[in-house]
């Protein structure tokens, strides 16, 4: 368990490591002079050489990655052109954010697609199992951005039911926090939910016909004491998966949503600073996503033996 | 099991109440308005961005003050400025008891701080327009005299932005170049915090001079960018104040009778602007771009001759904007009532090409800024340039790269707007001399600098107003390194029970003085 | 042999009716992208500025849009955008990520694996949206960036797919036999393999293939896809936004366009998984 252990968070240090490769190099791939878009149009010849100097740019490539992964390392991702503050401190005040919209939208998705999953694996080829397949076919074909207009149509400028758009942070009002939050959670859950609906079920049709199932049924236990205690736990490993695998979806879904519906979150934050332009921001923002996105999974590897300790953890499954 | 199951649906129906309680009623003393766009540094010396200014409009007050008609009056000064020594001396008497945000005294000294930070500080976007300013000088407590190296009319009009915003003294030591984290100058409303592309909020200031124009306690600026979703929020009332209506919804809205829609011309203008020799950036030396369109006037005549500017308003903007062809702005006083703009000759257009040895027409890109309204604006504008056989490309791009990108001469053309200032001078000088700081294209002709020079530091409008009808006629009817299309209308739409407010061809809102009914 | 193989499925396919609406449905719009010189009634490029964002009628079946162009043209026309963009995208993953996965699976454990590996679970940490806006960002606004950004974005989920088919092919009974009757190497493997991978692939392809018309969708819908003049159902979409109220029509033919294409995807898709997966569900 241990060399598991060891050797599964030493992969995710090599990715990670992969990562911010890539980040860097990436966003200096972006066409511009960070130095002009940091000088503004009135910097002269002078002016560009003491921001080159001043931010580093003038070291050749290794020497500022190098020198951009120590600073980041120790907890400094440097400062966003635009607004002189500190990344960490944009970023922090940012993720919680979004991550109340990941969470709201996940609940949401397990409230919807678990039941609904688990209710047409029961009832497997019945009109109830075309039904759900249906819902979810079409929760994963629909657009989300569509999704999101119509709601905002329908729900805030028709029936004044839900405000438009915005954020109240939850301390200040939760009511009014969760009313802003609903139909962006909604819109996000929904894509969430269609493909968690459809795992569910098959991981419970073949949780519900292994071995041990029939077994403990022969037992003569009852039928939903079977489902709740011996195929729930064991189907949720697939789906526990799925969310790890879905995080990254989840933030991508995160950019569209809160551009609809103005929440202030890290999808948002993303998009303005690649559009302005912000590369500290840029490079920050992108870093942390992706390695959240590695921890997240890292979890959920980890989070297996709490699950099933009978299944065999080795390498190389290559989940997806 | 069955007890968990009934906490659960006890929790579930706190929730929905939770959910469904109304919205607080804090609402009346705090007035939300929605802006399109973030401000950049809320630093009047560093700020560049339009709507920064609308923050300043109620956080940092200016030495003057236009109106509706343009007419300049002091605000932070107590009178409109003595000009001696011909035109080289101007001395302004400030206001009395008026306090900093911060408690502190503006005075002379603050005052001269200011503008000598404008001039001087490393990074200053202010400094070419005080360029004629050579020293400022503390007389009295109450007065400050600037010296110019030569006579600058436009100098009262450029203090009455930016340029003319004193800062606090106090404030700038303690937080050096950090000052746009905790700005402090004078006005109605003072600073409270900002949460970059949410939201600026400010407070009604404890020391103003003139509390009675705030009737509200608190503004909260909220950036909300797309255009429906801003709508969207004025409809559900989640917002009190949307800066810049778009054309297309203002007609619904006037239609739908529930919100009052204000819309005033704006001083500045939107064309396109032609790259004709800048090769390497606008900071070296001008070079040949080789292309027909930055080498022929006539492929830039038959370019003009191909768009019709009231259809494109029409088409574009529902005809709520209003057509031009000059830098002027409608409303100013050296507007020239005369110009008749070119209409559209397509067959002329295309003989113009074919003498130019373009007889199958010519391509090019034309950026533009990626928002639907700018969009829409460049198809309309490929749509007719098509017929007289250009090919243009249409190359969306972000505003703040695209404005660097046309520094660094990488624009054929770009469809761009200035917002416009209300001495004449501020939308032509820097564009159309040599040398302007914000000309890209890098034209130089000395005969119209002669002209925009003379017309800054002669006083008389009638002669001013000839001199640049003169210029604009060589620029428009000659090199066309802009063609000047159209004049943005500033919309704002808010509800009906909210009085007091005053459109200013400046666009920008001002809630001084607005209150409900 | 083959053809009664074909033919069993060709009859297990009809049993399934959602899949064959699905199927049939894709093949429509693939006429409709093939054939939209003929089929569309007018120049989608073509202004009326005298029809402004009209209702639809005879001569406009949609409606028109905010510059006076046919609606219903521009839907038929963007038909392509999507069409090329969806598949030609997720074929430049599969051009890219199978070859990488079948090196990565025949050589797993050594340090080509471990570099494609890690590699991949890098590429893969990066939310698919936001590395697609990340490369056209680099690369600049136009459809065939679009397409490219969108087919490097989903490339990792092919290496993965391929890898984990090379490894679990390996250890089947088959090809053990086959490797010790002294058939090894490269061929032994690929010849077991390919059917397994072709038709593994499909079944992904079909579901990569909706979200890449989604993702042109949004790349367009943001201004980073296909440029003006040419009529893409997220650009359409994105124009159509400002007039929901009044003139909703703009909005409805392009939202019910990609959401009938992608949802035939997935029904195509469910049925072809279905077909090709022998356990029956």
């Amino acid at each position: 368990m241990l060399d598991f252990l060891v050797r599964r968070v030493a992969i995710s240090v090599v990715t990670l490591l992969v990562i911010s490769l890539i980040v860097f190099t990436g966003v200096r791939m972006i066409p511009g002079d960070p130095a002009r878009v940091m000088g503004g149009t009135d910097a002269d010849a002078a002016g560009l050489a003491e921001i080159r100097q001043k931010y580093g740019l003038d070291a050749p490539i290794p020497v500022q990655y190098l020198r951009w992964l120590g600073l980041a390392l120790r907890g400094d991702l440097g400062e966003s052109i635009r607004t002189r503050e500190s990344v960490v401190w944009t970023v922090a005040r940012k993720l919680p954010i979004t991550m109340e919209l990941a969470g709201l939208s996940l609940l949401i998705a397990l409230a919807i697609a678990i039941p609904a999953g688990v209710f047409s694996a029961v009832r497997r080829n019945t009109v109830w199992d075309f039904l759900v397949n249906a819902a979810s076919l079409c929760g994963l074909s629909v657009p989300s951005f569509w999704l999101g207009l119509m709601l905002i149509l329908l729900l805030s400028v028709r029936l004044h039911w839900l405000p438009a758009s915005g954020f109240v942070p939850p301390w200040e009002d939760l009511g009014a926090n969760l009313r802003r939050m609903l139909m962006p959670a909604f819109v996000l859950g929904a894509g969430l939910a269609a493909v968690l609906m459809r795992q569910t079920r098959n991981s419970m049709i073949e949780i519900l016909s292994a071995d041990y199932i029939r077994t403990a049924w022969s037992k003569g236990l009852a039928g939903r004491a079977v489902i709740f205690r011996h195929a729930f736990r064991n189907g949720l490993i697939p789906v526990v998966t799925i969310l790890g695998l879905q995080t990254g979806a989840l933030m991508g879904g995160a950019v569209v949503t809160e551009q609809i519906f103005v929440v202030p979150g890290f999808g948002r934050l993303i998009v303005e600073s690649v559009f302005t332009r912000d590369y500290p921001l840029v490079q920050g923002v992108v870093l942390i996503t992706a390695s959240t996105y590695v921890l997240v999974n890292l979890l959920v590897d980890l989070s297996y033996s709490l699950l099933n300790p009978r299944i065999r953890i080795g390498g190389g499954t290559g989940g997806g | 099991m069955r007890r968990t199951y009934r906490g659960t649906w006890v929790a579930l129906g706190l929730a929905i109440l939770a959910l469904t309680a109304g919205p607080a009623l804090a609402q009346k003393k705090t007035l939300v308005v929605a802006l399109n766009q973030d401000p950049d540094l809320l630093d009047p010396t560093l700020s560049r961005t339009y709507v920064g200014r609308i923050i300043f409009a109620h956080m940092c007050e200016k030495l003057f003050e236009i109106d509706e008609t343009l007419r300049l009056s002091p605000q932070l000064a107590a009178a409109l400025p003595t000009i001696s020594d011909g035109g080289k001396t101007v001395t302004i008497k400030l206001r009395s008891g008026v306090k900093f945000n911060d408690g502190t005294p503006m005075n002379a000294e603050a005052v001269k701080f200011s503008l000598d930070r404008h001039r001087e500080m490393k990074g200053s976007n202010r400094r070419s327009e005080l360029d004629p300013v050579t020293a400022v000088e503390v007389v009295d407590p109450l007065t400050i005299r600037l010296r110019l190296k030569s006579p600058f009319s436009p100098l009262v009009a450029t203090l009455a932005d930016r340029s003319g915003m004193p800062v606090s003294p106090a404030a700038v030591n303690k937080l050096g170049d950090k000052f746009a984290t905790a700005p402090v100058c004078v006005g109605p409303w003072s600073f409270v915090e900002r949460v970059p592309q949410d939201r600026i909020v400010l407070e009604k200031s404890t020391h103003y001079f003139d509390p009675g124009q705030a009737h509200f306690d608190r503004i909260v600026f909220r950036i909300i960018p797309d255009d429906n979703v801003r709508l969207a929020n004025l409809r559900s009332g989640d917002i009190d104040v949307m800066h810049l209506v778009a054309p297309t919804d203002s007609l619904n809205l006037k239609k739908e009778g529930r919100f009052e829609v204000a819309s005033v011309t704006g001083l500045g203008y939107t064309g396109i602007t032609i790259n004709q020799r800048n090769k390497t950036g606008k900071t070296q030396p001008p070079g040949d771009l080789g292309t027909p369109l930055a080498n022929d006037p006539r492929v830039r005549e038959a370019f003009d001759l191909s768009l019709d500017r009231e259809a494109i308003n029409q088409v574009a903007w529902d005809g709520q904007y209003t057509p031009g062809c000059t830098p002027i702005a409608p409303v100013s006083p050296f507007y020239d009532k005369s110009r008749k703009c070119p209409g559209r000759d397509v067959a002329k257009a295309k003989q113009l090409l074919a003498a130019a040895g373009l007889p199958n027409g010519y391509a090019f890109e034309l950026t533009i800024v990626n928002d639907p309204q700018q969009r829409r604006f460049g198809e309309v504008i490929q749509g007719m340039a098509r017929e007289a056989g250009f090919n243009i490309t249409l190359r969306p791009s972000e505003f703040a790269s695209a404005l660097t990108d046309d520094d660094n001469g990488k624009l054929q053309a770009f469809a761009i707007g200035w917002s416009g200032r209300v001495d004449p001078d501020g939308n032509i000088h820097q564009f159309q001399t040599c040398g302007g700081s914000l000309n890209t294209t890098l034209v130089c002709d000395e005969s119209i600098d002669a002209l925009l020079n003379k017309a800054r530091e002669i006083s008389d409008q009638a002669q001013r107003a000839k001199l640049y009808r003169e210029a604009i006629d060589k620029i428009t009817g000659g090199r066309r390194n802009v063609l000047y299309i159209y004049h943005l209308n500033y919309i704002v739409a808010f509800p009906k029970n909210l009085k007091g407010y005053h459109a200013v061809p400046d666009g920008l809102i001002r809630i001084k003085g607005v209150s409900w009914n | 042999m083959a053809a009664d193989r074909a033919g069993r499925l060709w009859r297990r396919l009809w049993r399934r009716p959602p899949a064959v609406v699905g199927a049939v449905v894709v093949l429509f719009f693939l006429g409709l992208a093939v054939g939209a010189p003929w089929i569309a009634t007018s120049d989608p490029q073509r202004s009326d500025y005298g029809k402004i964002r009209k209702a639809p009628t005879a001569a406009n079946p949609f409606g028109t849009d905010d510059l006076g162009r046919d609606n219903f043209s521009r839907v038929v026309w963007g038909t392509r955008i999507s069409m090329q963009a969806g598949v030609f995208s997720i074929l430049l993953a599969i051009a890219i990520g199978v070859p990488a996965g079948l090196v990565a699976g025949y050589w797993s454990g050594g340090v080509i694996d471990q570099l494609i590996m890690r590699l991949t679970d890098a590429w893969l940490a990066f939310p698919f949206l936001i590395l697609a806006i990340g490369l056209v960002t680099i690369m600049g606004a136009s459809l065939t960036n679009a397409t490219v950004a969108i087919g490097l974005a989903a490339t990792p989920t092919y290496i993965r797919l391929t890898r984990g088919l090379v490894l679990s092919t390996r250890e089947e009974d088959y090809v053990q036999a086959a490797r010790a009757l002294g058939a090894g190497g490269p061929r032994t493997i690929l010849r077991h393999i390919l059917p397994n991978i072709v038709s593994a692939l499909l079944v992904q392809a079909t579901v990569s293939i909706p979200g890449a018309i989604i993702a042109e969708a949004i790349l367009s819908f943001l201004g980073l896809g296909v440029q003006p003049p040419t009529p893409s159902w997220g650009t359409m979409l994105n124009t159509a936004q400002q007039f929901l109220e009044t003139a909703p029509w703009m909005a409805w033919w392009p939202g019910l366009a990609i959401f009938s294409l992608t949802l035939s995807f997935n029904l195509a898709g469910d049925g072809l998984r279905d077909l090709l997966d022998p356990r029956d569900y």
